[in-house]
């Protein structure tokens, strides 16, 4: 995809920007673009659905749209092995601690998607009493992605662009994006589980 | 055909020209090593693309073909992120079992290289009980399972683990009778003479019947071997979540997932060597200048060929058949495949003793 | 209905009668057990499916109106029974005769805090054992600081409430046990691959049999039904997608009808015709997926991307006429939103010309595959008797043999006068469920096929006015959902939003009787009889 194509650039190029000013190591850049390289080609998306949103993350594997192509169709069922969450469908109170512990196990390096308008603001559930208004009150969120559900289509551009995300981040040295994790869940905690 | 023993013993020679006895074994040992090491993974890199791309082609997809060339980057891509993930410690797990579950389960599918002949002359080990030794060592694997299941403290690896170790225990049967059946009709246990005996014809040709049911009972076997469809219970996804190795992230993962593809290779070039003669090409008697135009075709390339082609086919189980239920699978080897297999056995013995071979 | 009347009137002369679209009883509690067991005993009522328990809350008193069909004789009645007192209400539980009232008295107990005496299992069903209020109330507190977001794990309890009541007739409270203290609990779920979504089992297992499975629901419960009360009528439409994502337009008929029933709207043929083609193309396209997934559950994976190609087909179709892929909003009240797309009749008709092959390949795949029959002929037998008192309906109950078909039955549009044959067959397995599936999707093509060439003309969608008042009063409509029969209970009392909008899915009961047939069964058993039973979560848990 050509990078006028992109709709987010100024995020992407506001993002770059900031991890320069810091400066680079010619080797340990050049480390941290093989690096990246790996991650961001090799998402392996956590087998998570709650509703419609799911379905149409199971169109996105099949045949017609064939998330394989960009090695995305190790869909992990353990969070371990995972790399990225894409939380398709509505998040209600109940799930809530089911989400945020999915989230813990994941293994670092790890993203989330929040795909659907019930994911990302409560959607049309806007008026409900049971129903957590945005994923974003419980894990931080790398890439928002509307609709109700999504496309297809659009799921891909979200997953690419969390790739492309992903492809100007820092391994070595000074990384942003962790530190903002862990700002946000130090403002979110949970309570050590007792056995 | 050209002798790979040439180019080894020439680097013996000279090594030993220039250096003491115990120097040159340990330089050829690191050197060996090294070789494995580099093969194994490169094996495993290809084998995951080649299962992604095959299943993508019996599901009317078109599997990975963004990341470089055909997609022919993935898997390296995806090894460079599974070697710097995050490796979880657990609470309340034995920590020793735990790290030593995947290491176990890599160590037992990187001996039997030891024994596989690779190609004419080039074969890291050669001894008198070469077959028994494969067999040996790839039922270490199993205790890597158990032990991975069983230190993870979690219900389902647990259960994963039992399933695991009651399968590939009673699988393990019909592969020892079906290798017993053609080590008794090759009259020998030593990797290179199986070989040697299929110069003229390879054994699934000249066993007929015997050999036909020994390499099917094997391929049914070696698929519950190596854990995959339609025997994959232990790892059933839609069952156990991701089975034995649930608790495992990062690279210990990653070992779990490559000796899974190595296991595949290594079962189907046990298959090659017993059934389809190894390194050798394919040879028919009286057929003179058909064979000479195989001997063309170099050794390895013919290893890796057989190999990967008995592959394909349990790769093709994978993604037709459906998952068998845990007692299904039991009754499948202790009332079928284990009678067939030890009356397979006899029928050998009579067809060696009457000569009725071809 | 008035042969009921006097047999019920007969029995207890202090029942009164009201006449709205079937006959309702009112029932004082003390007598209503008795009532019941008559009206399920007696061979002239035999009334032996409960299609749904509806609380209710007057604000003066409270209640449940209970929904009860007769499979012998295709008639309808139901019952209110209603309590003043608002801080204890008390009813009598009928668990004991219908097997699934237990689970729907729960689901009243949950919203509206009815206590029922004799249900041997009274917990909270969808919301968390800590949740504040009873949601369903008029009363009930909407504050979010009562009941906060949390990431705290919800806590769990081996413990359930009875109800009972003594020598004297005082109602007591005894704690019940709802595993052994020695069992092997696993977890199975929220969060795992077999549940269809976000489901939990929990299972008490021993070896790889299992003794005993909870249900806990709710994991994707949205209180739809509440919010319902707070939208306009037209508003209320677009919740009916996201219950059921695959009956999209059956559920969306269902509502569309009841409403219509309510506001006297008549609608043109051609709406009629139009409704019931998209009704039996997302039914294909339903039973495709659930082919595809219970294959894949099963392990073998590639069926799923084979009947994924029919149901691509079949959103586009859809796609072309309403403009989106699973939402659709189409059918509205008094009509449907768009006309068909140009090019609808020469795609459907491209559709029906593969199916017979695409059906064709499934069973060579799968059906005739000697593994898939050894896991699923003789795995999860439901009897009929069972299927009717577990209200398993739909081709689930179809499949034990129990014809509760609503298209035929009770039939609405235009079903009447298409000609198919009901799929029913007797073995009550999983591999009868599966095939009950793949025939109905023949019998959808075959109506589909009837209909496609004799589409009306006329208008797309009846006047109906801009703001839509229904007149006071209650109405409940059940179609055939691709899972069961799903039905809509409406109450109004003259204002431009429902004052009560009760949803009774099919697959409540589904998930409801997982326990029932897998006991004894081993663990992967669990998952073919689960998937068999296509429950889907966000439909039971609204």
């Amino acid at each position: 995809m050509p990078y006028e194509a992109w709709k987010d650039n100024e995020y992407i190029e506001s993002l770059v920007k900031e991890l320069q000013d810091n400066g680079a190591n010619v080797i340990v850049g050049s480390f941290d673009k093989l690096i990246n390289w790996g991650r961001s080609n090799s998402l392996w998306p956590l087998t998570f659905a709650t509703s419609c949103c799911g379905i149409e993350f199971v169109s996105l594997g099949a045949a017609r749209f064939d998330m394989a192509r960009f090695g995305w169709e190790v869909a992990r069922s353990s969070p371990r092995q995972a790399d990225f969450i894409m939380v398709a469908g509505t998040i209600v109170n109940r799930m809530a601690p089911v989400v945020r512990r999915l989230y813990d196990q994941l293994a670092e390096p790890k993203y989330v998607i929040a795909c659907g308008a019930c994911a990302v603001s409560g959607g049309p559930f806007k008026k409900s009493y049971h129903v957590v208004m945005g994923v974003d009150q419980i894990i931080p969120v790398d890439v928002y992605l509307p609709g109700c559900p999504p496309r297809p289509e659009a799921m891909i551009y979200a997953i690419m662009q969390l790739s492309r995300k992903i492809k100007v981040e820092r391994f070595f040295g000074g990384v942003n994006r962790k530190e903002k994790q862990e700002e946000f869940l130090k403002n979110h905690p949970i309570d050590e589980v007792v056995d | 055909m050209f002798d790979f023993s040439i180019i080894t013993t020439w680097i013996d020679n000279l090594l030993r020209s220039f250096m003491p006895e115990w120097l040159t074994v340990v330089t050829e040992c690191v050197l060996i090593g090294f070789v494995l090491l580099l093969a194994y993974s490169l094996l495993a890199l290809f084998y995951i693309y080649f299962e992604r791309k095959v299943c993508a082609a019996f599901q009317c997809r078109i599997g990975p073909n963004r990341v470089g060339p055909w997609g022919l980057l993935q898997s390296v891509a995806d090894m460079f992120k599974i070697l710097i993930k995050e490796l979880i410690s657990l609470k309340y797990t034995d920590k020793f079992l735990f790290a030593l579950a995947p290491y176990l389960v890599i160590l037992a599918s990187m001996l039997t290289f030891a024994v596989l002949p690779w190609g004419n002359g080039l074969q890291i080990i050669n001894f008198n009980i070469g077959i028994f030794f494969l067999i040996a060592v790839s039922s270490i694997g199993v205790l890597g399972i158990l032990l991975a299941g069983w230190s993870s403290n979690n219900k389902f690896t647990l259960i994963g683990a039992m399933r695991s170790g009651a399968q590939m225990v009673s699988y393990e049967l019909s592969i020892g009778l079906s290798v017993l059946t053609m080590v008794a009709f090759a009259g020998t246990m030593n990797i290179v003479e199986i070989v040697e005996a299929q110069d003229r014809l390879w054994f699934i040709f000249s066993g007929h019947l015997p050999a036909l049911i020994a390499f099917v009972i094997y391929m049914i076997a070696g698929t519950a071997e190596t854990n995959r469809g339609p025997f994959d219970l232990p790892e059933a996804e839609s069952e156990l979540t991701a089975g034995y190795h649930t608790e495992y992230s990062g690279i210990h993962f990653g070992f779990f997932y490559l000796a899974e593809y190595l296991n595949l290779f290594v079962v189907s070039g046990v298959a090659t060597l017993l059934f389809f003669g190894g390194w050798m090409p394919l040879h028919f008697p009286g057929w003179d200048g058909f064979n000479e135009i195989m001997n063309y075709i170099p050794s390895i390339v013919w290893f890796i060929g057989k190999a990967v082609a008995l592959s394909f086919i349990i790769i093709w189980f994978k993604w037709t058949f459906p998952r068998l239920r845990i007692d299904q699978m039991l009754s499948l080897e202790w009332k079928y495949l284990l009678p067939i297999n030890l009356f397979n056995l006899v029928l050998m013995v009579l067809v060696i003793a009457y000569g009725w071979f071809i | 209905m008035a042969q009921i009347q006097d047999t019920i009137a007969k029995l207890f002369p202090e029942a009164t009668f009201e006449q709205d679209d079937t006959l309702l009883v009112n029932i004082p509690d003390a007598k209503w057990h008795q009532l019941a067991t008559q009206l399920k005993e007696n061979s002239e009522l035999a009334f032996d499916f409960l299609v749904t328990i509806v609380g209710m809350d007057w604000k003066d008193k409270m209640g449940c109106i209970y929904y009860l069909t007769s499979t012998t004789h295709n008639h309808h009645v139901s019952v209110k029974v209603t309590t003043d007192n608002r801080e204890e209400p008390v009813l009598h539980s009928v668990s004991d005769l219908w097997a699934i009232a237990g689970m729907f008295e729960r689901e009243v107990y949950d919203f509206f805090g009815i206590v029922f005496v004799g249900n041997n299992d009274l917990r909270r069903l969808f919301l968390s054992v800590d949740w504040n209020g009873f949601p369903l109330r008029k009363d009930y507190d909407e504050n979010p600081a009562l009941n906060p977001v949390s990431t705290d794990n919800e806590r769990q309890t081996d413990f359930s409430t009875a109800y009972y009541e003594n020598a004297e007739g005082k109602v007591e409270r005894r704690v019940v046990r709802v595993f052994e203290p020695d069992d092997f609990v696993v977890n199975i779920g929220p969060q795992h691959p077999a549940t269809h979504g976000v489901l939990r089992f929990r299972t008490a297992v021993d070896g790889e049999t299992i003794k005993k499975i909870d249900v806990y629901m709710g994991y994707i419960h949205r209180g739809i039904e509440k919010i319902c009360e707070k939208l306009t009528y037209p508003q209320t439409l677009h919740f009916m997608d996201r219950l059921d994502y695959f009956s999209a337009h059956p559920y969306h008929h269902c509502l569309c009808m009841t409403i219509e029933q309510a506001a006297g709207i008549e609608v043109s043929r051609r709406v009629q015709v139009i409704r019931v083609l998209m009704d039996e193309l997302s039914r294909i396209a339903s039973h495709c997926l659930f082919i595809g997934t219970y294959c894949m559950d099963l392990g073998a994976t590639t069926m799923l991307f084979y009947t994924l190609r029919v149901r691509e087909q079949i959103l586009d179709i859809m796609e072309k006429t309403c403009g989106a892929r699973m939402t659709f909003n189409y059918e509205c009240i008094g009509g449907v939103m768009q006309d068909l797309a140009p090019d609808f009749v020469d795609d459907v008709k491209a559709l029906l010309a593969v199916i017979p092959k695409n059906i064709k390949e499934y069973n060579k795949i799968f059906t005739g595959n000697v593994i898939a029959k050894n896991r699923l002929e003789g795995v999860g037998y439901l009897s009929k008797e069972d299927a009717i008192s577990w209200s398993v309906s739909g081709p689930s109950g179809r499949g034990s043999g129990w014809a509760c078909d609503v298209r035929k039955t009770n039939p609405y549009s235009i079903y009447s006068e298409l000609e198919f044959d009901e799929v029913v067959r007797h073995e009550g397995d999983s591999m009868a469920r599966f095939k009950v599936r793949m025939d109905e999707i023949v019998q959808s093509a075959r109506i589909i096929e009837q209909l496609i060439d004799n589409i009306p003309e006329g208008e797309i969608c009846a006047k109906v006015p801009k703001v839509l008042k229904l007149p006071v009063g209650r109405w409940f409509r059940t179609v055939e959902g691709c899972r069961g029969t799903f039905g809509v209970y409406l109450e109004s009392d003259g204002a431009t939003s429902p004052y009560r909008l009760k949803i009774a899915p099919p697959c409540l009961p589904l998930a409801s009787v997982v326990d029932h047939i897998t006991r004894g069964s081993k663990i992967a058993d669990l998952i073919t009889i689960g998937g068999s039973l296509d429950y889907i979560v966000p439909d039971m848990d609204r």
